[in-house]
């Protein structure tokens, strides 16, 4: 499954690096708590949080996750979108709550990481 | 390989810049050609311990060294310590308050999984003196 993939099954926005949509993604996790998402090891993994402050982009970059979602409509600001956009991630935003957009992504055939 | 010694001082307030300075390790690991899988196993144990500092102690200082096998990092703290050792290992325990839960930590995972990442791990923390962790990731 590619970003752009994750685009149209959660009807979401793009807040950046739409160069990077074809990123193959693998395996995904949904959680508020960083030290959660730092527990397992994923690969070529994308985030799902409703969390939006700088810490999200630090755990994604520690975890080589490189694409996150954020849901339930949530919008990060502008420094924290310059923190992805340096360091390569995709970021979207969906309206969908947690729940449905985990749901939508693992019928789509996405499956949680394998742990450590 | 000639070994190389990184310092970081970190802030005690600045939780938006917890991450930067094993960001910087991450960076500097990358472009030294190290295998990927250590990389990780570094920057999320260093990310661990940069959070714990600023949510516990009041900052502190990171050294880091890496040599040809291995990474070596000493986390240093002046903050309050650790009362119960053993508690705090324990995966789910914590003491963060809940401001810190809600920026997506204190979910009792820190030292678990600093622990899990190192393939060596040494605490020394004394009530009133402070945290000193000593951690190594071996080259794989």
């Amino acid at each position: 499954m590619t970003a752009n993939d994750i685009l149209n099954i959660l009807d979401a926005e793009i807040i950046c690096r739409d160069d990077l949509l074809d990123t193959e993604l693998h395996t995904a996790c949904g959680s508020d708590m960083m030290s959660d998402v730092l527990a397992f090891v994923k690969e070529q993994a994308v985030l799902l949080t409703g969390l939006v402050n700088p810490q999200v982009v630090r755990t994604a970059e520690m975890m080589d996750i490189s694409c996150i979602v954020f849901v339930r409509g949530k919008r990060p600001s502008i420094d924290i979108i310059h923190l992805a956009e340096d360091r390569d991630m995709v970021m979207l935003c969906t309206k969908l709550e947690m729940f449905t957009a985990c749901g939508k992504l693992y019928t789509a055939g996405l499956r949680g990481g394998s742990g450590k | 390989m000639e070994s190389i010694k990184l310092h970081y001082d970190i802030s005690p307030t600045d939780f938006t810049r917890a991450g930067a300075a094993s960001g910087d390790v991450k960076k500097t690991l990358k472009a030294l050609g190290v295998a990927p899988a250590t990389i990780r196993n570094v920057a999320v144990a260093m990310y661990e311990g940069e959070i714990n500092m600023v949510i516990h102690a009041g900052g502190g200082e990171i050294d880091v060294e890496i040599t040809g096998d291995a990474i070596k990092m000493i986390l240093a703290d002046h903050g309050p310590g650790i009362e119960n050792v053993e508690l705090a290992m324990k995966e789910g325990y914590s003491t963060a308050p809940d401001n810190i839960r809600s920026l997506g930590f204190g979910a009792g995972m820190g030292l678990p999984n600093i622990k899990k990442y190192s393939d060596e791990f040494q605490l020394d923390t004394a009530v009133g003196v402070g945290t000193t962790l000593y951690l190594t990731v071996y080259m794989k």
